[in-house]
């Protein structure tokens, strides 16, 4: 029997793989044989991560307790100038572009997430929320990671996920199909230069082999050429919605997407900066509705912000906040069902360090993606998130 | 018996021989180590090794005169030539201090102030920077700077002030390889710092606890080595560590000061921020974790807790000398290992400063690699955030390591190049395999940013920062352009070789990369494009 150079260099490959560990080939992933249309990635999941920790109290705020006002003498948000949800709760003011999806009923909050033993530390507690791990657990993979190793997304698909900005992969780390992009046109064009090719001989090297196969079959699955009549905005967060919405219409599919912006970690002059990053984060929300209604996804798009913790309850002399323990965050979506989820944390009743308690883990909003909004089985989402986790009922 | 179970049982024996050859390698290697006796002459592989992890990727000439001497000569060598100040001299308004917040100012006009101070200044000192790295005859300095940048990381972003980052900056490279624990004293000090993390902010009755956090979690201990109350009693204690508006200096301001009784790790007093230094060196846990990230740096990915731990007691016993720290650990078994050689992922400054540096790239104006800093991850003096670069193989994710093959790719492009503006009638001209084209034709447009990054990167099209520092680089003529000129590069190769095993190819080879070539033949073509290639070759991202 004779070899062929090339069946030479596989069956290299595979004794490499088989032996000492080796190698990554494009496509060569364990994948079910679902197609796009059956499988429950057709929904679209955008997550937006709040960098540095947003301030949620100034974000969805409790207008209507003096306990409130109190905490924050001078950095609560006028009773005039909240956007008001309801007869408690109403929208920090740059974030008016979201009140019309809250009158529409494509809005929810939900409020009092956190968890056990809250961990004070950005990186470590970025860590638990990503991996969705107990505050003492330490996690290698992502949460996201994990659901689709349980659910395997089509193979099809672009990519699993999508880090968008060319950071770190979050929630998507180790043993996702996970791609980093920061621009779609500098990635087609790039990934021409990529090679997965040859023997790897050590872990640094199989990492970069396995990224030049991913990026070589990804750049083949996306069309530069497709463009998007949305306006997107022209900051730095307005461009990352810009190219993950490119890659959805650009591509064969994609199960999430992984957008951020920051730093909201505003242990001063919190006022003019959460100002502007709350306007940022409604004009890149609005885009990507614009965007979705203009692919005919808004029905099948989620789009869920999220964050280390929140803020101290009582505001800081610096005209700023420190870090704190449970928060609110936004699920945005023409399939959402609007209103409010959770109950609110108590604001006279603190913990020990001035800290809000938390009402709802919040791995019960990672099981209401994964069952409701993915249609996995209560037993599955299980395996997932390593505990069960009641779902809401976010999503009609 | 089918095809199918033919190639199985291949495949397997394929595997069984892959296995054996690896193992006698291994063997082989092993058994060079322990003959390369301590007295004897290095050698030119492991010359390579210690420069490139020391340095920003060596030249052949360099690793020949070191292969010359025995290991302990060579790193006595490298940190005897240390220094504690850069030789580049830093743009003109760092000798003086001045606000960019003016009283008379109006809020608009204090706004337009400090966004044009941020891009325009931002943009010198990083080109000071680049222009120091790709300068220096001790890139082992610029290299230790750049850790304790990393690890005391600091951004500009929020300083607001390129005066103070310059500042912070000669700071760290006046201690990079001097005393920690002084270091650890003066960052407390530091007006950089102190604006970063709040540290101005922090008064009697109203503490702000975002320094005393990262200092124990990233600065000394690490995650999980204090708790809350820890927090808001070293909070406290570093009251009324503030600035000087007038000046920009460290001052202590008494009258904020918590002087109350504290309960720091068992240790309790009137304790200040002076007192807290002193607690936390104290600690097992500080040089631990610190020399766990000199390890990842400068060693291997994978740390060896057995030997973390006995280099922290060593650091710890000399008081906290860098030096003989750094020399312990680049005589340790384990830097030499075979298994650790070419384990590590090059930074974007390794990858961009080491190759200009190997190939001996004319570049007028450095402004533009700053730039390329940025894009493939690493925007000196605004590292993501207080945690620094995460590093490692987290330097490689599709975005940047795409962005990295782009760089590579455009710097040996030969046939894009643009005639060069070289004097006419230079027998160099038009005729040799080389380029000549504006340094900012390197930077991908598509990769510009957010909006003061974008208004950064236009200005360093432009050149502006040029025209505002001492001018680097060889020639006038080559105004805003970088120049390389393979056969030459070539033949200072082949006049800088010693023979020794392999011919000419094979040391060309060994120079560029860690280990063996994953993609390129081990025959280079003297081209540009056979350089190409190379640079192009995983190998080529690993140190």
């Amino acid at each position: 029997m004779t070899l062929n150079r090339r069946e030479f260099l596989a069956a290299l490959s595979a004794a490499a793989a088989a032996g000492v560990g080796v190698v990554a080939a494009p496509g060569a992933f364990a994948q079910s044989p679902t197609t796009t249309a059956t499988s429950p990635y057709k929904r679209l999941l955008i997550l937006v991560e709040l960098k540095g920790a947003n301030d949620g109290l100034n974000t969805f705020v409790p207008y209507a307790d003096p306990a409130y006002y109190a905490l924050r003498p001078t950095l609560g948000i006028k009773r005039d100038q909240v956007l008001q949800l309801n007869d408690k709760f109403g929208l920090h003011p740059a974030l008016d572009l979201l009140m019309p999806m809250w009158a529409k009923g494509e809005l929810a909050a939900v409020t009092g997430l956190g968890y056990p033993q809250p961990n004070l530390s950005h990186f470590r507690s970025i860590e638990i929320w990503d991996t969705a791990s107990n505050a003492n657990d330490y996690l290698a993979e992502g949460w996201l990671a994990r659901a689709f190793a349980t659910v395997a997304p089509p193979k099809s698909f672009v990519a699993d996920g999508i880090a968008v900005g060319g950071g770190d992969l979050g929630p998507l780390a180790n043993g996702s199909r996970a791609l980093s992009i920061a621009s779609t046109e500098a990635f087609v064009r790039q990934a021409k230069l990529a090679d997965p090719h040859g023997r790897a001989s050590n872990k640094a090297l199989q990492h970069i082999l396995r990224l030049e196969g991913e990026a070589q079959s990804a750049a083949l699955n996306i069309d530069p050429k497709v463009t998007l009549k949305t306006e997107f905005p022209t900051h730095a967060f307005g461009q990352q919605v810009k190219t993950a919405m490119q890659v959805v219409a650009a591509s064969p599919g994609v199960a999430a997407l992984r957008v951020g912006l920051g730093s909201f970690d505003t242990h001063q002059g919190q006022p003019g900066t959460q100002q502007t990053l709350l306007k940022q984060l409604a004009e890149g929300i609005n885009a990507i509705r614009q965007a979705s209604l203009e692919l005919g996804r808004w029905q099948d798009t989620a789009i869920v912000t999220y964050c280390e913790f929140g803020r101290r309850a009582k505001e800081n002399q610096s005209n700023g906040t420190d870090h704190g323990t449970a928060n609110t965050q936004f699920v945005i979506g023409g399939g959402v069902k609007g209103g409010l989820y959770g109950s609110h944390p108590s604001l006279t009743q603190l913990s020990g360090d001035g800290n809000l308690l938390f009402t709802t883990d919040y791995r019960a909003l990672y099981s209401t993606l994964l069952t409701q909004w993915w249609g996995f089985s209560g037993a599955q989402s299980e395996k997932v998130l390593a505990g069960k986790y009641a779902p809401l009922s976010l999503f009609s | 018996m089918s095809t199918r179970r033919q190639n199985t049982t291949l495949i397997a024996t394929l595997g069984w021989l892959l296995i054996c050859i690896v193992a006698l390698l291994l063997a082989a290697s092993v058994a060079t180590a322990q003959t390369a006796r301590d007295d004897s002459p290095m050698g030119f592989d492991d010359a390579r090794h210690l420069l490139n992890r020391t340095s920003f990727a060596a030249q052949t000439a360099d690793i020949e005169n070191y292969a010359r001497l025995t290991r302990a000569e060579a790193v006595d060598r490298l940190l005897a030539e240390t220094r504690r100040h850069a030789a580049y001299p830093a743009p003109a308004w760092t000798a003086k201090y001045e606000r960019v917040y003016r009283p008379d100012m109006t809020q608009e006009q204090r706004m337009q102030a400090n966004r044009r101070e941020l891009i325009e200044r931002g943009l010198e000192i990083r080109t000071w920077w680049v222009a120091e790295m790709l300068s220096t005859p001790t890139p082992l300095t610029e290299k230790m700077t750049l850790f304790w940048h990393n690890h005391f990381a600091t951004s500009q972003q929020k300083v607001r002030s390129a005066q103070l980052m310059y500042r912070q900056n000669v700071l760290l490279r006046s201690y990079a390889l001097g005393n920690f624990g002084a270091l650890l004293r003066e960052i407390s000090k530091d007006p950089a710092m102190l604006v970063y993390l709040d540290g101005a902010q922090n008064r009697k009755g109203a503490p702000n606890e975002n320094f005393a956090r990262e200092l124990m979690e990233l600065f000394t201990l690490g995650e999980g080595q204090y708790n809350e109350a820890d927090i808001k009693e070293v909070a406290r204690a570093f009251t009324g560590w503030s600035l000087e508006p007038e000046t920009g200096e460290f001052r202590f301001r008494r009258g904020i000061h918590d002087d109350g009784e504290k309960t720091v790790f068992g240790a309790r007093g009137r304790l200040n921020g002076d007192d807290i230094v002193t607690l936390l060196l104290r600690q097992p846990g500080t040089g631990e974790f610190i020399v766990g990230k000199l390890w990842q740096e400068f060693v291997s990915p994978e740390l060896s807790p057995a030997a973390v731990k006995r280099l922290a007691a060593l650091w710890r016993d000399s008081n906290y000398e860098i030096k003989p720290l750094m020399r312990a650990m680049l005589l340790s078994d384990d830097f030499w290992s075979p298994a650790n050689r070419a384990s590590l992922v090059k930074s974007p400054v390794d990858l961009v400063i080491g190759s200009l540096r190997q190939f001996r790239f004319s570049v007028e104006d450095p402004a533009p690699f700053a730039i390329i800093l940025r894009q493939l991850g690493q925007d000196l003096f605004g590292p993501p955030n207080v945690k620094g670069w995460p590093g490692g193989e987290a330097w490689l994710n599709t975005t940047t390591l795409l962005a990295r093959k782009g760089f590579l790719n455009r710097l040996f492009r030969a046939d894009e190049m643009l005639k060069p503006t070289l004097a006419a009638g230079d027998d160099m001209a038009g005729k040799q395999d080389m380029v000549a084209q504006p340094a900012a034709a390197l930077i991908d447009r598509d990769m510009m940013g957010e909006r003061r990054q974008r208004a950064q990167t236009r200005l360093a099209v432009r050149g502006g920062a040029a025209d505002r520092l001492p001018p680097f680089g060889v020639s006038n003529q080559l105004r805003g352009q970088y120049f390389f000129n393979a056969d030459e590069w070539f033949r200072q190769m082949r006049a800088a070789m010693q023979g020794g095993r392999g011919g000419d190819d094979d040391k060309i080879v060994r120079t560029l990369l860690a280990g063996p070539p994953v993609q390129a033949p081990r025959e280079v073509p003297h081209t540009l494009a056979g350089l190409r290639t190379v640079a192009l070759d995983p190998m080529y991202q690993l140190k």
